[in-house]
């Protein structure tokens, strides 16, 4: 049954959501409420079920099982040109038969909107392009094009916009950009955006809200920092950023912290940051909570001692060093170069120490690898 | 010196070849195109007289059977069409790990003689075939009706046997079309008709061209589905010109019936192309 949804308005809440191809589950029992007017990004390396999830929501893919509401309206079976969703393509799929005018008043037209001059001109200014109206798709640059495409499903006003890795065919700089101009936009005209990318940094500079998905579900879903500061599997602590997991065990409790013990020494962290289910725990630092000092220096917080510098990479803003610890491990950690003193030198005996509120803690039976391996540079064309 | 000489000697076996066998051919024809009967000569022997009244008598002697050339031609290349679109579409986007086999299933029909594949539909449509008889028991066509040795039957041989000049650029075209062009069509709200003649028809415009040209043109100037599935009242121009050179000896007025037909598909195609270049035909 399809029905004419256009109309439509609200919450997008996806209830349940299975997607199969053949024995394999592209997505797995998903659920996901996304907020009117927020800018939302599915967040996961390739074959993860972003882009499959971004499909069933455009009406380009039906769901095996379950339902997709928009507002009080179920459109999960809604033909996509009866919603009122639009999607910027990866690679964008402009009419390549159309001028940049026509690609950009396809959808008015096809509604049978009056003014489309005025409308299309107002969005090639908004995307500060109206000198291109009479060219041809392929007249243009990739960044060009890419706007407009944004442009294209703008101008419809839709309930949702819908981009499948927007940016993931023009160059870093040209990225960068666009980033800050995409989230301009979005705050510009109020639409909700659900952004599909494998691009950690893309997602954390653009969203409110990231779900990151990994195996057709959602391992964790919150704001950048939320999911930055206290990731709760491997997945996500080695999927976004980088980050030290140290294999300990849950020693004893001190009010609201929790002392663990790590290849015998110990420290503290903050009972709300673990998600360890018994005992067993990883403790995670990201590199840049992590101090180093030499063996006479003072220091304060939780401490690990023993550790010699293995290697060191200057990278103009912070040196990254690797230490090896007593016990086989090496931990990398950031310092800033900000402070004038000269770089530790391979070879030299140091601590480690680092505030004791920006340690979280995982499962003790997770797969500290998760999440690592998977380069999210690599463009994929799911 | 020699680097620019290099690019000219490799034309020359074509150059040769053309010259040979297109340009002093069509020299030749068109010198017979405007030679009498020698006075009191034999059957077959002419003298240039420069009469270019040969042109309007050879027209105007067959000006029925140029019309139905153009007709058949026409409704073939139509047909033809309608038939390559869906099997061409089908190739391109629906046939997945088939799409090659399918192609050379198109191709299949070259692997033996164009006369053998035209005779054959003569037992396809003949009384003892399958058509006839269905086709009356289901009472289409009536007791008395026959198939062989009608314009249908030549239409019928001459759809046939151009199809796959209609379906290999038609497929050539289609597939080049990307698509999420076609997604994208529905996600701005055109409905699967809307997004047919709004993206994929003006996409596939270059195959249409190509295969209605490549079906028409020798369609138009074919003799052979008219003379084995035809009747003397389905003749068309070509079987006009292979009487008169072959069987009446009458060089002028074949040659200059050919060039005839020639420049009129030239006119036709000039005038179609001006068209199709311009805007959408359908």
């Amino acid at each position: 049954m399809s029905f004419d949804a256009s109309s439509a308005r609200g919450d997008l809440i996806l209830t349940r959501i299975t997607k199969e191809y053949g024995d394999f589950k592209a997505v797995d029992d998903l659920s996901l409420t996304i907020a009117k007017g927020s800018f939302f990004a599915l967040l996961g390396p390739s074959g993860c079920g972003k882009t499959t999830t971004l499909r069933m929501i455009a009406g380009l893919e039906e769901p095996t099982v379950g339902s997709i509401h928009l507002g009080e309206t179920d459109i999960t079976t809604t033909k996509p040109y009866q919603r009122p969703i639009n999607t910027v393509f990866q690679n964008y799929a402009l009419f390549p038969h159309l001028t940049i005018f026509e690609n950009i008043a396809f959808g008015l037209r096809r509604r049978g909107i009056k003014d489309v001059d005025a409308q299309v001109n107002k969005v090639l200014n908004l995307v500060e392009l109206p000198h291109l109206a009479g060219r041809k798709p392929t007249q243009l640059s990739g960044g060009q094009q890419q706007r407009i495409a944004l442009a294209r499903a703008i101008v419809n006003r839709p309930a949702l916009l819908l981009l499948d890795e927007p940016l993931g065919a023009l160059d870093l700089k040209l990225r960068r950009q666009m980033q800050i101009e995409l989230k301009w936009i979005q705050k510009e005209v109020g639409l909700t955006f659900v952004h599909v990318t494998h691009d950690q940094e893309e997602a954390m500079t653009m969203a409110d809200t990231i779900a990151v998905m990994n195996e057709g579900q959602i391992e964790q879903m919150g704001s950048p920092a939320e999911l930055y500061d206290n990731p709760k599997t491997a997945f996500v602590a080695n999927f976004l950023g980088q980050s030290n997991l140290i294999k300990g065990t849950i020693s004893g409790n001190d009010g609201d912290s929790i002392v663990a013990d790590l290849y015998g020494q110990k420290i503290s962290l903050p009972k709300h940051r673990s998600h360890a289910v018994d005992n067993s725990i990883y403790a995670g630092i990201r590199p840049e909570k992590f101090r180093i000092s030499l063996l006479n220096t003072p220091v304060s917080g939780n401490v690990l001692g023993g550790g010699h510098i293995e290697d060191v990479s200057y990278i103009g803003v912070s040196t990254q060093y690797q230490v090896a610890m007593p016990w086989g491990q090496e931990l990398i950690v950031f310092e800033q170069n900000d402070d004038g003193v000269a770089p530790f030198k391979k070879g030299d005996a140091v601590n480690i120490s680092w505030e004791p509120v920006f340690t979280f803690a995982l499962r003790g039976d997770e797969d500290v690898t998760a999440g690592s391996e998977v380069n999210p540079e690599v463009l994929d064309e799911e | 010196m020699g680097k620019i000489r290099t690019p000219y000697l490799l034309l020359l076996p074509g150059f040769l070849f053309l010259f040979t066998f297109f340009i002093l051919p069509i020299v030749n024809l068109a010198q017979t195109s405007t030679q009498t009967p020698i006075a009191g000569g034999d059957t077959g022997q002419y003298e240039q007289t420069l009469r270019f009244a040969n042109y309007l008598d050879a027209f105007l002697e067959n000006r029925e059977q140029f019309g139905r050339s153009f007709l058949y031609a026409l409704i073939a290349t139509v047909l033809a069409l309608m038939i390559s679109y869906p099997l061409a579409y089908a190739i391109a986007f629906k046939s997945g790990k088939y799409k090659n086999f399918l192609l050379v299933l198109v191709v299949a029909p070259f692997f033996t003689s164009f006369l053998l594949r035209t005779v054959a539909w003569k037992q396809i449509l003949g009384e003892e075939g399958f058509v006839v008889p269905t086709l009356r028991t289901i009472g289409i066509i009536s007791e008395s009706t026959t198939l062989t040795s009608t314009a249908f039957a030549v239409v019928m041989g001459m759809t046939y046997n151009f199809l796959p000049f209609m379906t290999l650029p038609l497929y050539a075209s289609i597939d080049r079309i990307d698509p999420r062009t076609l997604e994208a069509s529905g996600d701005l709200y055109a409905n699967a008709f809307t997004t047919f003649r709004k993206v994929t028809l003006p996409l596939s415009m270059p195959g249409v061209v190509a295969g209605t040209l490549l079906t028409f043109i020798p369609a138009a100037g074919d003799y052979v589905n008219a003379a084995i599935l035809g009747s003397p009242n389905t003749k068309m121009i070509g079987n006009v010109i292979e009487s008169r050179y072959f069987k009446i000896v009458d060089y002028p007025t074949a040659a200059a019936l050919s060039f005839t037909l020639m420049a009129a598909i030239l006119i036709l195609v000039t005038l179609y192309i001006r068209k199709a270049g311009t805007e959408e035909l359908v």
